[in-house]
């Protein structure tokens, strides 16, 4: 055993992933996230982001054998060589996921969700039982203030809107005292003004608890505004790791192409850039 | 101006398209499925007496007497009648209880989403054989394992109605989103906790229901199971029937009628107000309602004469 302070976060090691359907999903895959950061993971749809985020969290196991790789997350192996390890389930306790479609159970109220990310901290009978206590009531009272949905609790999980479920997720890794997050495009069913608040959360749990996070997104505004270091996948292979300032719309197009498109929104630098370029081009010409 | 005037007229003159029809191969499968129905209807024409179904009109005769001492139904032992359907209904009540029992561990365990195939596939052929047979079977058996009486009748109901729950259960298990199950998964909850707070809460409204309805069902299916002795108002109107008693029988038969009735729109009253989730209230009073028609039967039971 060695020091903990000195463990990665995530740590993948040439992970591949052939589907069933022959896709190569993952093509000899190695990142690593150091503790108490907070990198974006972008790329089209279809690049291998989810894929990706879903075999570090040991949703789904890589090919088998040589080609499987190894994944550990925490310094603990949650899989190698396609298979999972035996302790996943320990391992998923540290590690909090944050999903697209948010994965709350719609018929549990917010509270009962959120009271779920007790489940791998308690002893088990209890669990089973929906026995909780007061202190683990409170915390997670004290997660959805966090949040800022605290009056939703006794709510039906299926009669909040999408920002406050994603919220209602998050609280539920809060409960789960996640030592690292890995969030499966948080945002991409959200509107904008919700988008921002959850970025805004998962970005303040990074700075306070020092939580690694791993965020995988559509668009690079976000990754830009909010993580220092970007991962940007295509095709199963990862094609940039590095500062996100460094991700410019140029550069974008010169590794996704015409796909770049679907990865940045007209915000205003880039506009004002092409604008300029534009007027450049038209005095050239003159 | 007159090319326009061409045009215009010209207009209705559109060239023919073919309006796609049904092909060759649609066809040939319809005059098969056609074929086959045929078939069918003309061989077992003979063996199940379908020559002789001109019979029903030539014995008018008795017929009309038949239906005659029904239209003059006798309660005289209405007292004995209307215990008996209790006991009916009561054995409804254990054999449903026992069944949603078993058919909760069956049910889950014959899902191919939630256990490996050795596993599910057995016991869902087991299932199978506990819905292949009929009530009234499995009632001839416990009658001989456990003597006469309602034990038997519940005994039969609990085991056949499992088979049926089981394979409902199973389905509703096997339709459910299984993202909420992932994101339970990802907190590192054990497989049990997976069930309990992934799956069950997605099944249980359609559960509750499938319950009622097989509650209501088992109330008909206990009616006669009292023919093989295994308990209940069956018994009686065997009795009754056998011995040609048509007005004893047709006042058994409009007590079961009225009871499957009440317990078919109450159930089904029920089972909506389950799916929808609202409505409480409403809820409360269907069940006040029926309480008070059991308790009433109870208390003229009771306290009338012996």
């Amino acid at each position: 055993m060695t020091d903990i302070q000195n463990h990665p976060a995530i740590q993948v090691r040439n992970v591949s992933k052939t589907f069933g359907n022959g896709r190569r999903a993952l093509v000899d895959v190695s990142v690593e996230i150091g503790a108490g950061e907070m990198v974006a993971l972008i790329g089209a749809s279809g690049s291998g982001k989810s894929t990706l985020i879903r075999h570090i969290a040991g949703l789904v196991v890589a090919n088998r054998g040589e080609e499987g790789g190894e994944i550990a997350v925490l310094g603990e192996q949650v899989q190698a060589g396609g298979k999972l390890s035996r302790d996943v389930a320990r391992i998923r306790r540290r590690l909090g996921v944050i999903f697209q479609q948010f994965n709350l159970v719609p018929r549990l109220t917010v509270l009962t969700n959120v009271l779920a990310g007790r489940l791998g901290r308690m002893p088990k009978w209890r669990g089973t039982l929906m026995q909780f206590s007061h202190p683990e009531k409170q915390r997670a009272m004290q997660a959805l203030s966090r949040v800022g949905i605290e009056i939703t609790a006794r709510q039906r999980a299926a009669t909040l809107s999408g920002g406050q479920q994603q919220r209602a997720a998050i609280a539920r890794c809060l409960v789960q005292e996640s030592e690292a997050i890995l969030a499966d495009e948080p945002i991409a069913s959200l509107d904008p003004a919700s988008a921002r608040r959850v970025m805004e959360i998962l970005s303040d749990i990074n700075r306070s608890e020092g939580t690694a996070v791993l965020v995988s997104l559509h668009q690079v505004e976000y990754a830009r505004r909010y993580c220092r270091r970007t991962i940007a996948m295509r095709d199963g292979r990862v094609v940039f790791d590095g500062p996100s300032h460094d991700l410019t719309t140029d550069f974008l197009r010169e590794i996704y192409g015409e796909a770049s498109e679907e990865l940045i929104l007209p915000d205003a630098e880039d506009f004002a850039a092409a604008h300029e370029q534009a007027e450049q081009r038209l005095v050239a010409s003159a | 101006m007159t090319d326009l005037a061409a045009g215009v007229a010209a207009a209705p003159r559109l060239a023919e398209i073919d309006v796609p029809g049904r092909t060759r191969q649609e066809q040939v499968f319809d005059w098969l499925l056609r074929g086959a129905f045929l078939v069918m209807l003309v061989w077992s024409f003979v063996p199940s007496d379908m020559h002789r179904i001109g019979e029903v009109l030539t014995g008018g005769g008795n017929m009309a007497m038949l239906l005659g001492d029904f239209f003059e139904p006798n309660f005289r032992y209405w007292r004995t009648y209307l215990d008996l359907m209790l006991e009916t209904v009561q054995m409804a009540v254990w054999g449903s209880f026992l069944s949603v029992l078993l058919a909760v561990p069956f049910g889950l365990m014959s899902s191919a989403n939630l256990v490996p195939a050795w596993l599910h596939f057995p016991v869902r052929r087991l299932m199978d054989a506990f819905r292949a047979i009929n009530e009234l079977v499995f009632a001839l058996i416990f009658v001989a394992a456990v003597g006469l009486g309602p034990l038997a009748g519940v005994l039969a109901l609990t085991i056949h109605t499992t088979g049926t729950l089981a394979k409902l259960f199973s389905e509703a298990v096997e339709a459910i989103d299984p993202r909420p199950v992932e994101g339970i998964r990802a907190t590192g909850s054990s497989r049990l906790q997976e069930i309990i707070y992934g799956v069950i809460p997605q099944v249980l409204p359609l559960w509750i229901s499938f319950s009622l309805y097989r509650f209501e069902a088992n109330v008909r299916s206990a009616t006669v199971l009292g023919i093989v002795g295994a308990g209940g108002i069956g018994m009686s109107l065997s009795e009754a029937l056998r011995g040609f008693d048509y007005a004893a029988g047709a006042a058994i038969l409009l007590i079961i009628l009225l009871t499957v009735s009440l317990f078919d729109i109450f159930g089904a009253r029920l089972r909506k107000v389950v799916i929808d989730g609202e409505e409480h209230i409403r809820f409360a009073g269907y069940l006040a309602f029926l309480a008070a028609i059991v308790i009433g039967i109870e208390i003229v039971l009771r306290t009338g004469p012996v």
